[in-house]
């Protein structure tokens, strides 16, 4: 339907014959200056918060960042080597990556064989099944955390690692499952087809030849789950009583009490969390939405 | 009879391998989200508090003395006394709160996608910059922005020296809002770009050749080939980002903790009943979430409809 819209108004504005031939993917001097330009301004509001944070972070007093001129003058790492030393930064390292990887691990084990039989599989009940898994990673936190709270503490596991990795599990297994099946569909069903015939069970097929070529889908489903157990702030923030237990995400909210606003020290904690963070980011960032449009760029 | 037990039979031959592998998930499902859900609707019909919940004060026991109360919560929430301030001034907050962000989310994202599909020198830097706000942790960013947004901060103390009106960005309704928006917009940005991004770079290069040849201007190719080719991208990013903007806990709660009542999406509101104030008000806390789900699932359906109709198929 588009294409004969275009013919038609092709005809009806018909570029005039003296315009230069210009290639696609060419554009003239001001266009390619507006597009830095543009570019350049986004780039600094994307960066700006985050070095400014870096900037606060040299600040030894906890009020600088409310002039932070003076800082030039007393930069210092002072505040990292007080997080470092002093405080439970290392514990709540301990806490964030337990239960993040208990997350991942759990999340990609659980979702494999399931975003497996979803994409090859049409069995009775797959539609609503689907529908199932969609509608659970809908759930606002706030429809479970209330009996998840009763739940917990009726099996005495609030403030437990394992408490908050099942409670994470509730959303990291339908996504894990949602996009291992948008991984899985974009390997050839050739290959299935291949295996069964060499006499292969579905579930031999599965282990023998498709985990090995899903790698990277399942390294983009751990890296998911990972970030989101990693950053999760409600959950962890009520079912976490324990200050040596707090995950990164509830640690840092301790640093601003009513009584007390250590900012500086809460700056440099941030930038420790960011750095490892970002750059494990980055060597992972191309793989990302590639596993999370799967399907959607394919049709 | 038999006919029947062989369809049974050959059935289960069929379907078995399927159903075996998706039981660990049926399972898991099962026991950490559906009994949870039937558990927290059945407080909704209860007055639970943390007053009158099972609890355990030293060694002491204390049996739960809530009793069942039926729908009076939702009637309550609805159409109770103070339901405006209570539910629906949080309620259409919360919808323009979604439009907004998604609609920023989705019409910078995709201008910043179109600039980074062209040939343009320094692309990957750019495009590295400007995923930064993705590849940080929210938690970590929106403190960067408290320090920025408090007063005295580096945004109000830009605006006065350029003469401009300084907000109190932490602390008046309309600018908290305003803030929230800004910083919810700066977090999300970079997904939607990414994934526009994705979607431009699978389009067939062709058809913008034959568009050309054919005589079509930048806009035309835009409207007729780049928008057509981002349908299902696009439509997929459109329900995540509406339903991830609806449930944002992280920034609303990290920016104003819960001392901005009038801020507060329904979420971060739901939140606030259950564990931000004493008594807990657990059954009402509950209910919103219930409220929340079935808004959610209600906008989903007509939205998977819409798509259909449209002959689109959505990608997740």
């Amino acid at each position: 339907m588009s294409t004969t819209t275009v013919q038609k108004s092709a005809t009806a504005d018909q570029a005039p014959a003296s315009a230069p031939p210009r290639r696609r993917g060419e554009r003239g001097l001001a266009g390619t200056l507006a597009s830095h330009g543009i570019l350049t301004v986004a780039s600094l509001i994307a960066l700006f918060p985050i070095a400014w944070l870096v900037f606060l972070s040299l600040g030894p007093d906890k009020d600088d960042y409310l002039h932070p001129g003076r800082i030039w003058g007393k930069m210092t790492f002072e505040n990292y080597s007080y997080v470092l030393t002093e405080t439970n930064f290392f514990d709540w390292l301990k806490s964030s990556l337990v239960v993040s990887l208990g997350t991942t691990a759990i999340g990609v084990l659980i979702a494999a064989t399931t975003g497996y039989a979803v994409s090859r599989m049409r069995f009775p009940g797959y539609r609503k099944f689907m529908w199932v898994l969609l509608v659970t990673q809908m759930f606002p936190i706030a429809v479970l955390i209330v009996p998840m709270y009763q739940i917990l503490s009726d099996l005495q596991l609030i403030d437990t690692y394992l408490g908050l990795i099942l409670v994470y599990c509730s959303t990291a297994v339908p996504y894990c499952a949602w996009l291992l099946k948008g991984y899985f569909d974009t390997i050839p069903f050739e290959i299935d087809e291949a295996g069964r015939v060499d006499g292969l069970s579905p579930f031999g097929t599965f282990v023998r030849l498709i985990l090995p070529l899903a790698r990277p889908g399942l390294a983009v489903a751990a890296f998911y789950s990972f970030i989101t157990a990693f950053g999760e702030v409600a959950f962890a923030t009520t079912f976490l009583l324990d200050d040596e237990k707090y995950t990164f995400a509830v640690g840092l909210q301790s640093f601003v009490s009513e009584h007390d606003a250590q900012r500086n020290l809460m700056a440099a904690t941030a930038v420790l969390i960011a750095i490892p963070v970002s750059a494990f980011f980055y060597l992972v960032q191309k793989n990302l939405v590639t596993g999370l449009t799967a399907g959607g760029t394919k049709g | 009879m038999t006919v029947a037990v062989q369809r049974l039979r050959r059935s289960y031959q069929r379907y078995w391998y399927a159903y075996a592998m998706i039981a660990p998930v049926v399972v898991v499902l099962g026991v950490l989200v559906l009994y949870p859900l039937a558990y927290g609707f059945y407080l909704t019909l209860t007055d639970a508090n943390s007053l009158n919940t099972a609890r355990t004060i030293g060694v002491n026991e204390i049996e739960a003395t809530y009793k069942f109360i039926g729908f009076d919560n939702y009637a309550d929430i609805l159409w109770g006394e103070t339901a405006y301030d209570r539910f629906w001034s949080h309620f259409i907050w919360t919808i323009v709160w979604t439009a907004a962000c998604v609609g920023l989310h989705y019409s910078i994202g995709l201008g910043l996608a179109l600039l980074l599909n062209q040939k343009l020198r320094g692309r990957t830097f750019y495009r590295l910059i400007l995923v930064l706000p993705w590849a940080v942790p929210t938690f970590v960013t929106v403190f960067g922005w408290r320090f920025m947004l408090a007063d005295g901060g580096v945004i109000n103390s830009a605006l006065d020296f350029l003469h401009l009106p300084t907000p109190l960005w932490l602390e008046d309704t309309f600018w908290q809002r305003f803030a929230a928006i800004m910083v919810n917009t700066w977090c999300g940005v970079p997904f939607m770009m990414v994934s526009l991004l994705g979607g431009l770079q699978s389009i067939d290069r062709t058809l913008y050749e034959a568009a050309e040849m054919d005589g079509a201007g930048a806009w035309q190719r835009f409207r007729y080939v780049t928008l057509p080719g981002l349908r299902s991208v696009s439509s997929t990013v459109v329900l995540l980002g509406v339903i991830w903007t609806f449930n944002q806990f992280a920034v609303i709660f990290l920016l104003f903790g819960t001392t901005a009542p009038d801020a507060q999406i329904l979420v971060t509101w739901a939140y606030y009943l259950g564990f931000g104030q004493q008594p807990r008000d657990f059954a009402q806390s509950a209910a919103y979430g219930i409220l929340l789900l079935a808004i959610l699932i209600v906008f989903t359906s007509v939205y998977r409809r819409w798509l259909n109709r449209n002959d689109q198929q959505l990608a997740i």
